[in-house]
């Protein structure tokens, strides 16, 4: 590599799709492309202008418009542009406007042609958006994470370089200086140029070693040396290296074999960091625990309660060893479950065996198996037709307070809309519960469906799984013919849009208004489940999740072809960055939620996320068009 | 050195944004031609829509004294490096030819010009003088002061510093190593060509802003 263009590099590494090339498809990159200026107002790409190169934003900002003139996109340093027209008709179909000063390198396209030639991860990332996600989200799914990870990528800064003949306190002050906690001791070159790198002036060095803080309590302080001492004779002699391409799974072998917990990075002969065994655990893969079990040998409610920490701990380690949202959902689901059955079969032991059969229903996301660590309890009781209020109630309200408590203490807080088995409305025989659904088949109207959408997703969690199975197929036969029924639920599940993307630290909607934090339940999972339940609704579907919706639905003609795969990897995505970022406020000790901070999203997430969004959006648009009002009842 | 002057067809007259330009930076041991000498040259051409980076052409070069400690730790470039570099006689050429057709883009154009000239009128016995456009005297003229004034002020540790990278921040355009001769090449096109298009604009004559 050319030393001039290291800084360029360095820039283009740390951005997608740029950080999965190789070095020396990066040094191509770095070596042969152009660069423009454009002062804050000023067009970059008119509309149909002829499109030659791929455009990287060093800094600044950049508008994407569509063609209808609304806001497509706001990219920012490290985002490209102009692949879209690259791959097809080499004319701008999205204008660029630059809306600050913005520099942009400019990548040949015979370049940029190279690079999605030799670089599969690089000719996805510039794909079209949906086969971006369905790479994506395919990867996880392999959990290939830790097997693909280049060394480089844990690299966050520069390696302090320091000459062996500095003194130990010029050598601490300048590791304190850089924010550092070690150091590469270089020495006057040797004959064996294998020991040597290259120093930042390009002037062959020998690499002595790494010298960490504690090499300066064990080898100066403890041992009572002076601040004059040289580093270079605190220093253990034998640096092993690892090449800044390396695998990270090699660089973790290659230190456990030689017993050290710092090595120093090389990006050829150059030395560019220090990486460090934590930085690598915190990549790397855990093996979980399944708790389950567990759950049903606790000999009270107390006992369950204090099963919460268990539970948040398989949740994190379940989202490290890189599980897919779907299992997830159902390993969460399963646990809820168990808990509810606990609860029950706990109540039934004190207050004797029910006066009439009767089934726990689950509702909303335990009825789907997609539960999250945040989720509140929606259940009902079905009961048997024979119930009688005067002689039976008391003892199903006891059993319902004592689950909904139980639960409650478990960490399922009680649903704030009243949806639960203790609410008398919800704990009603099967026959009553038969009239609630078809009078919201028959009467529907937008906003009395706008709280019952949740009595879709039902499912039975113990007892007479039967009552719930013929709920559930009241559903399948009737909801199909029932356009005015569909059309409200449509209108009901476009409600809540997604934002248009990411714009640095702020969400950006799609009017241009900025937000400091997007809810990613309520403006991505929430929705895409209420639109896949509209689908699965007409289909005739008695599946409960959306997965399983989708596979049912992608057998009907209800959707153009390939488009439910697409809303399963949007859906899939979006529900991890949802569980992703639970996972972490859980390590950070801070409590879990539905809301994200901008810049907790990687550069990659939020390319992604965009995509995901749109995908959302245009869905959303699909389903009024799909479902209409019909003519006569408008 | 006649060759260099027949390719170059720039008038005063002509609107800058029709004019073929080159961005020049020349890294040298000191500031003194008569005593320090040149040991990096780095050349990018553009013009008002493009940085040609990918053209770009970087000459070390052997001095003509030896290098001096406080050189050696500014540009990371040492006597060992330049052991195998060419003379600037050899060079010259290649230099001259890399530039010949384009208007010159310094920053700073003292020590470009007096290397340059000093080199040429030493090594080929002929004399120089050609017009070059410098972007730290556009920025003194923009910020409206005397460029004494200015010069002094930034010696001085004066609040409006004209040196390469404050002048390139005030444009919003990111910080580069300094000192690697075509990477300052190329910080001096991206400063110029956002001087133009922030202030002076694409019409402005060659003659307006060449000295």
């Amino acid at each position: 590599m050319q030393p001039e263009v290291m800084e360029i590099r360095q820039h283009l590494s740390r951005f997608a799709p740029f950080d999965v090339l190789s070095d020396e498809l990066l040094d191509t990159v770095a070596e042969n492309m152009d660069a423009a200026y454009f002062k804050a107002g000023s067009d970059i790409l008119t509309r149909d202008a002829p499109v030659t190169e791929l455009y990287y934003i060093r800094s600044g900002a950049v508008d994407i418009f569509r063609r209808s003139g609304a806001l497509h996109n706001r990219l920012e340093e490290g985002d490209i542009f102009g692949h879209f027209s690259l791959l097809r008709n080499h004319r701008a179909h999205f204008p660029a406007k630059a809306i600050e000063d913005t520099l942009v390198y400019l990548i040949p396209e015979a370049l940029f042609e190279r690079l999605c030639a030799e670089d599969e991860q690089f000719a996805d990332f510039v794909e079209l958006d949906q086969p971006r996600l369905k790479s994506v989200v395919e990867k996880h799914a392999d959990d290939a994470r830790m097997m693909t990870t280049r060394v480089r990528k844990l690299i966050t800064r520069p390696a302090v370089l320091v000459d062996a003949t500095l003194s130990v306190q010029e050598a601490a002050r300048q590791i304190t200086d850089a924010h550092a906690s070690a150091a590469l001791v270089l020495a006057e070159p040797d004959d064996n140029p294998r020991h040597n790198v290259l120093a930042e002036n390009g002037e062959p060095r020998r690499l002595l070693g790494i010298v960490t803080d504690s090499d300066f309590r064990r080898s100066v302080v403890a041992e009572g040396r002076g601040c004059d001492t040289p580093i270079g004779a605190i220093v253990a002699e034998h640096a092993f290296t690892v090449q800044s391409d390396e695998i990270l799974q090699d660089a973790m072998l290659a230190m456990l074999r030689n017993n050290v917990k710092h090595m120093p990075v090389l990006h050829r002969r150059r030395p560019i960091g220090i990486l460090h065994i934590s930085d690598i655990i915190r990549h790397q893969t855990h093996t979980g625990l399944y708790l389950a079990d567990r759950i049903f040998s606790q000999p009270n409610a107390e006992a369950l309660a204090k099963l919460l920490p268990d539970v948040r701990e398989s949740f994190v380690r379940l989202v490290e060893e890189g599980a897919s949202a779907e299992m997830i959902g159902a390993a969460l689901s399963t646990i809820g479950r168990g808990f509810t059955r606990r609860l029950l079969e706990l109540a039934e032991a004190e207050l004797g065996p029910p006066p009439v059969p009767y089934a726990f229903m689950a509702l909303g996301s335990m009825a789907r198996n997609e539960q999250t660590i945040v989720t509140d309890q929606d259940n009902a009781l079905v009961l048997d037709d024979d119930f009688d209020p005067a002689q039976h109630d008391e003892y199903f309200l006891e059993m319902a307070r004592r689950v909904s408590d139980g639960l409650a203490a478990c960490g399922y807080t009680y649903c704030t809309g009243g949806i639960m088995a203790t609410n008398p409305r919800w704990r009603q025989p099967l026959a009553t519960w038969k009239t609630y659904f078809r009078d919201w088949l028959d009467n529907p109207t937008p906003e009395r469906l706008l709280h019952s959408s949740i009595f879709f997703d039902l499912d039975a969690v113990c007892g007479e799984e039967i009552f719930v199975t013929q709920l559930k197929e009241l559903i399948a036969t009737e909801a199909p013919r029932r356009p005015l029924f569909l059309a409200a639920m449509a209108r009901n599940a476009s409600n809540r849009t997604p934002p248009l993307g990411f714009f640095r630290n702020f969400v950006m909607e799609k009017d241009g208004k900025k937000n400091n934090t997007i809810n990613v339940k309520r403006r991505g999972t929430a929705p895409m489940v209420d639109l896949i339940r509209v689908h699965a609704l007409a289909a005739g579907s008695t599946a409960q999740n959306s997965y399983d919706r989708l596979n049912d639905i992608s057998q009907t003609d209800l959707l153009p072809s390939g488009v439910s795969e697409r809303i399963r990897y949007a859906l899939e995505f979006i529900s991890m960055v949802r569980i992703r970022h639970q996972a972490i406020a859980l390590q950070r000790d801070q409590p879990p939620g539905n809301s994200v901070q901008p810049e907790n999203i990687s550069s990659a997430e939020r390319h992604n996320l965009k995509d995901a969004f749109q995908l959302l959006s245009d869905a959303q648009k699909f389903l009024q068009f799909r479902y209409p009002i019909p003519a006569s009842r408008r | 050195m006649q060759a260099f002057f027949r390719a170059f067809k720039i008038t005063p007259a002509m609107p800058l944004e029709e004019a073929p330009l080159v961005a020049l930076d020349i890294e040298t041991t000191g500031l003194d031609p008569r005593r320090h000498s040149i040991i990096s040259i780095g050349v990018v051409p553009f013009d008002l829509d493009r940085i040609l980076f990918s053209q770009r052409r970087q000459w070390l070069l052997k001095p003509r004294f030896p290098l001096e400690p406080r050189s050696v730790v500014l540009h990371h470039i040492t006597d060992a490096d330049l052991a195998d570099a060419p003379d600037l006689n050899e060079a010259l050429g290649d230099v001259l030819q890399a530039m010949a057709g384009r208007l010159p883009v310094v920053h700073y154009r003292s020590i470009e010009r007096a290397f340059l000239e000093s080199a040429i009128r030493f090594r080929l016995g002929e004399s120089l003088v050609f017009p070059m456009i410098d972007t730290m005297e556009l920025e003194a003229r923009v910020h409206r002061q005397p460029l004494s004034a200015r010069i002094r002020r930034w010696l001085g540790g004066g609040q409006l510093s004209l040196r390469l990278q404050d002048c390139r921040a005030r444009y919003g355009l990111p910080g580069y190593p300094p000192h690697h001769a075509v990477i300052d090449a190329l910080a001096t096109a991206e400063l110029f060509q956002a001087q133009i298009a922030t202030r002076l604009g694409r019409e402005a004559r060659v003659g307006e802003l060449w000295c």
